[in-house]
């Protein structure tokens, strides 16, 4: 379905980001996936996808730092002469009630999650103009539609994702370019696996289907999006929760 | 990937014989599924001119005569599906129609019979169904609601309390079913190029078009695979849900 083109995922390597890798590899697209700091697991996860006969390539860069960024993009260009796709899927997290969080806590989280993904857009967004075609998606969270307690910083720049997508989607609304941002409940990955236990079985007990979702899951919303016939969909927002927020 | 996904499955698309529905029942059949297209007299023939479009899809649509604001109608139709296929998968609920006046002008007819065709037909719809899903603990319900009931819009009171009402009915039964193998969801589209919006004054459409920021009617067949895609199996965790589609009209 997708031979020939070509995805950028940051965050690529692990989780939900592994995730959306393996379900374009499989749809035949060649993805760059990006990581910050696992460079083994990263490699050993590109033998793995490189085994399926696609094209995968790793890159090295922190979407918080404009020069990665740049250079990042520059390396996929150079390696595969287009960027049809952009995940921003990028994201962490570092909770703690607003009376305890620090300055550096709220930054932290905003510089990756919500700067990482303009900061990334900037560096594709004149090339995909340029051809006149392209897809883009942010992954938010449901949290950034509902809040919770302890993530002000990461509610706030899940939420300011959709701000940025509703905007950049208009701007980009005549010139081949979708923009949406897919909103993922709970899913696991090593992101819930930092819940403890006891608060995770209360997260649970609160969505309505009763399980947390599977990285795979979300891919598939991901890629949905990313078809050509998906060319009417933009400044959307698709949740994905078991029911979570309505 | 299987060129037939929806072998082996049943399911009903209400006035699914033009339109989006004509779209959504079209692609199902073409995906393997077998189709109960529920409509009104006029649907009769246009569903038998959809079939002859499909070749070898053609035998899997089933056209059955029932006006979708009538529970009672609605009964009989489902225990016909179930009786002639056995088990019904999905249910969309797509039948709409438009009565457009201005609150000043709208008389209480005209508001009754969006409210009983676009809102209550789906609820009689998924009443009906319901027991038979829960029994099987699988279900995928797709309401077909519009932009205009999250927007509003001038000169559709009734189709926008309408459109809104039905996103109320999808998160209960939503909720209602969450743990029983059933979602339920609604996709809102924009403006789609169809019977509906041809109906409209030329400058309504141009006014409409020009508002939408991709500069274009969308078109049913994109509807339908947004459909299609939430009616597949693989859609489990995405329930309660509102996916709009609109080239960017309302975000
Ligand atoms: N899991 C959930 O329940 C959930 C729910 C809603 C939304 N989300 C969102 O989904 C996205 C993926 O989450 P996940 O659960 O898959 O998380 P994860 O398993 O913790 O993975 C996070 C990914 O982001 C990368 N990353 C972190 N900081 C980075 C930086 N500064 N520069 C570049 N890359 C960086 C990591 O790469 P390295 O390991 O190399 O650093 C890793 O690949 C995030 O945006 C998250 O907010 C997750
Ligand atoms: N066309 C658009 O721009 C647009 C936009 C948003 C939402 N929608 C919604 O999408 C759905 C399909 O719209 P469309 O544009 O394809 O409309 P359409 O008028 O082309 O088709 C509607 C179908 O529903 C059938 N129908 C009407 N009343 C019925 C009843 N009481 N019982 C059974 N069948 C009945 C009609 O006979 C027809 O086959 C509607 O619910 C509509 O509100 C349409």
């Amino acid at each position: 379905m997708f031979e020939g083109r070509v995805a950028l995922v940051t965050g690529g390597t692990r989780g939900i980001g592994a995730a959306i890798t393996q379900a374009l590899v499989e749809s035949g697209a060649s993805v760059a996936a990006g990581y910050s700091r696992g460079r083994e697991s990263a490699e050993t996860f590109a033998r793995q996808m490189s085994q399926k006969g696609a094209a995968v390539s790793i890159h090295q860069g922190r979407v918080d730092d404009v020069v990665d960024c740049n250079r990042v993009v520059k390396e996929v260009m150079d390696r595969f002469g287009r960027i049809d796709y952009l995940i921003n899927n990028a994201g962490i997290t570092v909770d703690k009630t607003v009376r305890k969080m620090t300055v550096d806590d709220w930054r932290q989280v905003l510089d990756v999650n919500l700067s990482g993904a303009f900061q990334m857009t900037k560096a594709v967004l004149e090339h995909m103009i340029e051809r006149g075609s392209g897809r883009i998606i942010n992954i938010s969270s449901v949290i950034g539609e509902t809040g919770n307690v302890g993530q002000a910083n990461y509610a706030a720049s899940k939420a300011g994702l959709f701000g940025f997508t509703k905007s950049l989607a208009l701007e980009m609304a005549q010139r081949g370019i979708t923009v949406n941002c897919v909103a993922p409940g709970f899913v696991a990955t090593e992101m819930v696996a930092a819940i403890p236990e006891a608060a995770l079985s209360k997260v649970v007990e609160k969505i309505p289907q009763r399980r947390l979702g599977r990285p795979e899951e979300v891919a598939r919303v991901v890629r949905f999006l990313l078809e050509d016939d998906s060319s009417y969909i933009t400044g959307a927002v698709y949740s994905i929760n078991g029911g979570l927020d309505m | 990937m299987d060129s037939l996904p929806f072998h082996g499955r049943v399911g009903i698309v209400t006035g699914g014989s033009r339109g989006i529905g004509g779209a959504i029942s079209s692609l199902l059949a073409k995906e393997g599924g077998t189709v109960a297209i529920l409509g009104l007299p006029e649907d009769r023939a246009r569903a038998q001119h959809l079939a002859s479009r499909l070749n070898g899809a053609a035998p899997r649509l089933h056209f059955y005569e029932t006006d979708v604001g009538i529970y009672e109608r609605c009964r009989e139709a489902v225990a016909a599906v179930l009786e002639e296929h056995g088990r019904i998968d999905f249910l969309v609920n797509n039948a709409g129609i438009t009565r457009d006046h201005t609150v000043r002008k709208m008389t209480i007819d005209e508001w009754e019979a969006v409210l009983q065709v676009n809102l209550s037909g789906p609820f009689f719809m998924i009443k009906a169904v319901l027991d038979a899903m829960l029994e099987r603990g699988y279900g995928r319900i797709v309401n077909i609601s519009s932009v205009v009931g999250v927007s509003g819009n001038f000169g559709q009171a009734n189709y926008a309390a309408a459109k809104a009402g039905l996103i109320g009915l999808t998160k209960t039964v939503a909720r209602e079913v969450a743990k029983r193998g059933i979602t339920v969801n609604a996709v809102a589209p924009g403006f789609i190029d169809t019977d509906m919006t041809k109906s409209m004054p030329v400058q309504a459409i141009e006014s409409a078009i020009a508002q939408t920021p991709e500069q274009r009617l969308g078109k049913p067949d994109e509807v339908a695979q947004l459909v299609r895609f939430l009616l597949d199996d693989k859609a489990g965790y995405i329930t309660g849900a509102v996916y709009n589609i609109n080239g960017g009209w309302y975000m």
